[in-house]
Formats: structure tokens, C-alpha cells, sequence
């Protein structure tokens, strides 16, 4: 079965290419390259083809797809219709699928399920790594702050970082958020973060 | 406690409606809190409002007709209560192009510039080429009325040009790579390939069609049965939120509402230029303006008429040659519901057309048209070739097209 996946992203590409590898007689195809992409499906003749949700090329494929349906190519497009619930969880990790008509229905569910699976991963990585991004900028703004009361208030690190725990937790805000206001207000007066 | 109401959206300047309904205010005065969903491709937008992800869409109004007379898919009834804008796309052509087909500086006259493209096409024939066109999705207006001005200039799409589909963030790439040699695109993508240096606008769509039906909201049909209440209130806070938006004075407003990364994310002066009917044609010149470019709430543009629907379908009846029948006819024309428009808009201070149907291109100059509430008057909704589209014969209408 020949499997062709869509993705600009060559990371997320091979995070559901690797995901894929396990099954047995699959051929993987990966396309990174937006240029030229319904002439490589022209060339691949893929069963299925995974692309991510939030690809535009999507509508050029179904418009390739529909066309070769006519010139008797038949390429449907998504799973099965008959199957709500595996189209709902395609939607939800954010895959889209385009199936070759009449393919056997079991075979494409695992691929399918893998897919999804593999998107999940993707994203949890990405959210991951935002976060810890997150945390880094918010510790540096902390820190930031904790300069500005230092010097300006003639304080101890320890007594800066109080103060503004103390302040978060009598506004009902996080740390981080009166933070930036330190900071944000200390530019505003001239000064250097 | 407000009803939710989620609806999907690309991110294009005629998205503007649900948007300002939701951020200024006008859905929860109507007891809705909106919830706006992003994408950006017609299939994906296409595939939450039919699996139920969101409850609305802001949709090209050829692929709500298609949805629902299941084309390239298992069909599925769709409604449209409330029409969200008239034109506001343009054709854009390789600048070396235009400055062979259309008066420099100006918007030509599409029947003079057609004429033109037809001798290039000719002369691209003789040497086995075909020029490509690129439209933003196959069942879109963007589709019918590209191909509606090229067959009746005596260019025949399919057989003296190709067209395929672009998506509108990939139009100034696919001019300037010489994939397509122009391109039918919404705004502010004619401007962003314009500002690039990728191409020149010739035309508006409005000058093919001067009230040419364009973005819809729809809905599955039996969701619309069953929140009619909600949907009516709906229908009232984008009617407010219409309102508003034509304001001259809240264009830079709406035009940075419309920028931000949550929306359109994108420059707040090109999306400016659209809402004011104003266009730069090509790189270095003078800001054109050409007024109804975008027609988005006079003359009761938001109306849902029967008769748009209609001629959409004998569009994609005629383009894929399907036969046209009375029955697809008559189910193309049930898409777009006035009932709903009516119901939600009675009593209130907006005019209510008297019919729900009309004879499409007949209105030459500005006439006053019999009403169920209001007064109502009409200006030029001519096709720039004259032909008048009447939805009692789309058959006729259909066998007697070029």
C-alpha cells in the first residue's frame, strides 16, 4: 500500500513517518515541497494520502483528486463517510485523509490510527516545548524585575522576590504577570531592563 | 447565559461580518456568545461544519450548493439565512501580461481587456502554449465569474486556458514563479501580490457581475431547524454588525479589529484599502478607487435571493456539464433561505423585499422595488455582457450560454 504524507513541517513529517515504518508492506512517501505537489501525487499514485488539517495545499489536492475521478482515476477523498467517529478523531488531532475508493476498510483504519496517534505525539511535543519556552521567558522576567526593585528600592534579592510574590497574591495574578508590569513600567520611566 | 455559536472562518477581509458581530458587541445584545474558529483551506472549514465541530461557516456560496447536491462528496443539506458580502475579488495578471490586455492606471472595460486576452491566448496557441489561471477553490464564485468573463470574451476555459486551483496565500507566489499567468483572488490578497511586485489587477468582479453574490454563512439544514431562534438572532447581530461595517468612520477600527494574529493577521492598511473600495493596480501608481468593490449591507446585499443561488448552479452545471434539471434546480435555490431572513428581520427597521427571487442583471439604472416592510431601491446589478438570468428557464438560460 502506498502511503504519501504531506506535510511542509519535515520534522512532523518523519515523527508519522517513523510511526508508519512499523507496518508491514507500506510504502512511505513524504512530500515536503509545496511547488510541483499534484504532479509528485501524479507520480506516487498514492492509496491514502495524511496530510496535517492546517495545510491550504488541501484544497488544491481535492480539486486534483476530483479531476482524476473523472478521468477515471478513482481517488475519493477522507475515510469512509460511514465512519463518523474515526473522521471526528482525524479532525480532532488535526489529520486530514484521502483514501483511494473501495480500499479495504481495515487496513486504512490502521494506518488512520497510527496517524492520529502520531499528530497527538507531534503536537504534545510542540506544547512541550512552548511551555518550557514559556517558563524560560517568565523566569527572565522575574529576574528582570527583581534587578529593577533591587536597585531601585536598595533591597535584598530575597525581600525583591517577596515583594513580588506578595503583590501577585494580593491582585490574584501570577508572579510572572506583575513581573512584566515591573518591567513594562520601568521602560516607560526611561529606565534599562 | 448566552447561546454558543461556533463558526468557522478563513482568514480573508469578508470574514468581517461574524467578527465584528462577536467584538463589537452586536451577537451578545442578541443573547450569543461566538465562537470563532480558524482555517485556512474551503475542505477543512468544509469538514468541521459537517462533522459538527462548528455550528456555522463562512463559506463560498458555490460550495454550500455543491455540499448539498453532493458533489465530490456524500450529499448533505446545507442553509444559507444570511449572505455576507457581495464581490470584493479581482483578477490579477502577470504585470507583463496586463500591460499587454488592459489601459495602464485604470480598471479597463472587461469586454476590451477579454478581447485583448483573446488575441494573446490565440497567439499562445499557435505556439502550443495555453496561459494558466488560478482560482482559490473549485466551487467558488471566484470559479464561475472568472469563467463566466473569459467565455463570454470567446475564450474557452478547459480548451484555450487551463485553470486550477491557488490558494489565496499562494497567489503572489505562484505569479511571481510563473506558475499561473493570473490569478481570481479575494482581498487583501490582490493587494499583497500587488505590493510585492508580483502582478497587476485588471478587473473587479464586480465589473463582471456588479452584484455578484459571494461569501455566505451556512449551516447544516437540520441545525437550522433546530436552534431557529438562536439562528434568527444570529441573522440580526450580523445584520447589525453590517450595519457598522459600512460606517466610513469606523474603517480603521474594523480594519485593525480584522488584523490581529487571531483573525486575518495581516496589515492593517491593506485590509484598510479593501473595506474602502480602494485598490493599488500596480506597484508605483496612484490608489484607485472604485466604488462597490466590496458590497457588504445597501440595497439589501445581506438578502439571501433565491436567484443568486440559482445562477451559481447553472454556473456548475454548465462548467462540469451535468444536465441541468428543474429538480437540482429547485434544490440549488432551497439553499438559500429568505424565510429565515425574513423571520429574523421582521419589525425591525430593516426593508424586507417583497419577492425572494428575481430576474438576475435586468436592473439597468437605480429603480424602486416593492417590499413586505420599508422601501427598497435597487441599482445597476447588470452582467458586463448584458445577458439576463431568468431562474423560471435556468435550462434555456444554460443552452443559450457560449
Amino acid at each position: 500500500m502506498r502511503v504519501a504524507i504531506v506535510d511542509e513541517s519535515a520534522v512532523r513529517a518523519s515523527v508519522i513517518r517513523e510511526g508508519l515504518a512499523a507496518l508491514e508492506d507500506c510504502e512511505i512517501f513524504v512530500v515536503t515541497e509545496r511547488r510541483g505537489l499534484v504532479a509528485r501525487m501524479g507520480q506516487i499514485d498514492p492509496d491514502i494520502v495524511l496530510m496535517d488539517l492546517g495545510n491550504p495545499s488541501r484544497d488544491v489536492l481535492e480539486e486534483y483528486f476530483a479531476v482524476s475521478r473523472v478521468l477515471d482515476r478513482p481517488i475519493a477523498m477522507f475515510v469512509d463517510e460511514s465512519d463518523e467517529e474515526s473522521i471526528g478523531a482525524s479532525i480532532d488531532a488535526g489529520v486530514s485523509a484521502y483514501v483511494v475508493d473501495g480500499f479495504a476498510p481495515h487496513r486504512i483504519r490502521t494506518i488512520l490510527d497510527l496517524a492520529i496517534r502520531r499528530f497527538r505525539a507531534y503536537s504534545r511535543l510542540q506544547s512541550d516545548l512552548a511551555e518550557a519556552r514559556g517558563r524560560l521567558a517568565e523566569r527572565e522576567a522575574v529576574d528582570a524585575a527583581k534587578r529593577i526593585l533591587m536597585t531601585s528600592r536598595r533591597i535584598s534579592e530575597p525581600e525583591a522576590y517577596a515583594e513580588l510574590r506578595k503583590t501577585a497574591m494580593n491582585q490574584g495574578r501570577r508572579i510572572a504577570e506583575i513581573a512584566d508590569a515591573v518591567v513594562t513600567a520601568h521602560k516607560l520611566m526611561g529606565g534599562q531592563a | 447565559m448566552s447561546e454558543e455559536f461556533s463558526i468557522g472562518f478563513l482568514p480573508l477581509v469578508d470574514a468581517a461580518l461574524p467578527i465584528l458581530a462577536h467584538e463589537e458587541g452586536f451577537a451578545q445584545a442578541e443573547g450569543l456568545s461566538l465562537r470563532l474558529v480558524k482555517d485556512v483551506s474551503w475542505a477543512t472549514v468544509q469538514d468541521r461544519l459537517l462533522y459538527g465541530q462548528t455550528d456555522a461557516a463562512h463559506m463560498v456560496a458555490p460550495l454550500a450548493i455543491a455540499t448539498t447536491l453532493g458533489r465530490g462528496r456524500p450529499a448533505q443539506p446545507l442553509s444559507v439565512p444570511f449572505v455576507l458580502g457581495l464581490n470584493g475579488n479581482a483578477i490579477t495578471l502577470r504585470s507583463d501580461l496586463a500591460a499587454k490586455v488592459s489601459p495602464q492606471g485604470q480598471l479597463g472595460d472587461p469586454a476590451l481587456v477579454g478581447e485583448a486576452l483573446r488575441a494573446v491566448v490565440q497567439e499562445r496557441a499557435a505556439a502550443g502554449q495555453k496561459l494558466r489561471f488560478g482560482v482559490v477553490h473549485r466551487y467558488s464564485s471566484h470559479n464561475y465569474m472568472l469563467r463566466y468573463w473569459l467565455a463570454a470574451c470567446g475564450i474557452r476555459p478547459d480548451k484555450d486556458v487551463e485553470i486550477a486551483t491557488v490558494p489565496p496565500p499562494f497567489c503572489a507566489d505562484a505569479l511571481e514563479a510563473g506558475e499561473v499567468d493570473g490569478i481570481c483572488v479575494g482581498e487583501p490578497w490582490n493587494s499583497v501580490t500587488v505590493e510585492r511586485g508580483a502582478g497587476t489587477i485588471v478587473l473587479a468582479t464586480a465589473q463582471i457581475w456588479r452584484r455578484g453574490v459571494e461569501k455566505v454563512l451556512a449551516m447544516r439544514e437540520p441545525v437550522l431547524e433546530e436552534r431557529r431562534a438562536e439562528v434568527e438572532a444570529l441573522v440580526r447581530a450580523l445584520r447589525r454588525a453590517a450595519q457598522h461595517f459600512v460606517d466610513p468612520a469606523a474603517l480603521g477600527e474594523h480594519a485593525r479589529i480584522l488584523a490581529r494574529p487571531e483573525y486575518l493577521d495581516g496589515n492593517a492598511e491593506l485590509i484598510e484599502r479593501a473595506l474602502a473600495d480602494r485598490l493599488l493596480l500596480h506597484r508605483g501608481d496612484d490608489l484607485v478607487h472604485f466604488p462597490d468593490f466590496m458590497f457588504q449591507y445597501r440595497e439589501a446585499a445581506n438578502f439571501p435571493w433565491v436567484s443568486q443561488a440559482q445562477w451559481l448552479y447553472s454556473q456548475m452545471a454548465r462548467w462540469e456539464g451535468m444536465t441541468v434539471t428543474q429538480e437540482d434546480a429547485a434544490l440549488a435555490g432551497r439553499v438559500f433561505r429568505p424565510d429565515v431572513y425574513r423571520a429574523a428581520l421582521l419589525g425591525t427597521d430593516e426593508p424586507l423585499p417583497g419577492a425572494s427571487s428575481k430576474v438576475e442583471g435586468s436592473l439597468t439604472q437605480i429603480t424602486a422595488v416593492s417590499t413586505q416592510q420599508g422601501n427598497m431601491i435597487l441599482e445597476d446589478n447588470r452582467f458586463f455582457d448584458g445577458r439576463i438570468f431568468d431562474p423560471l428557464d435556468v435550462t434555456g438560460y444554460v443552452a443559450d450560454l457560449p
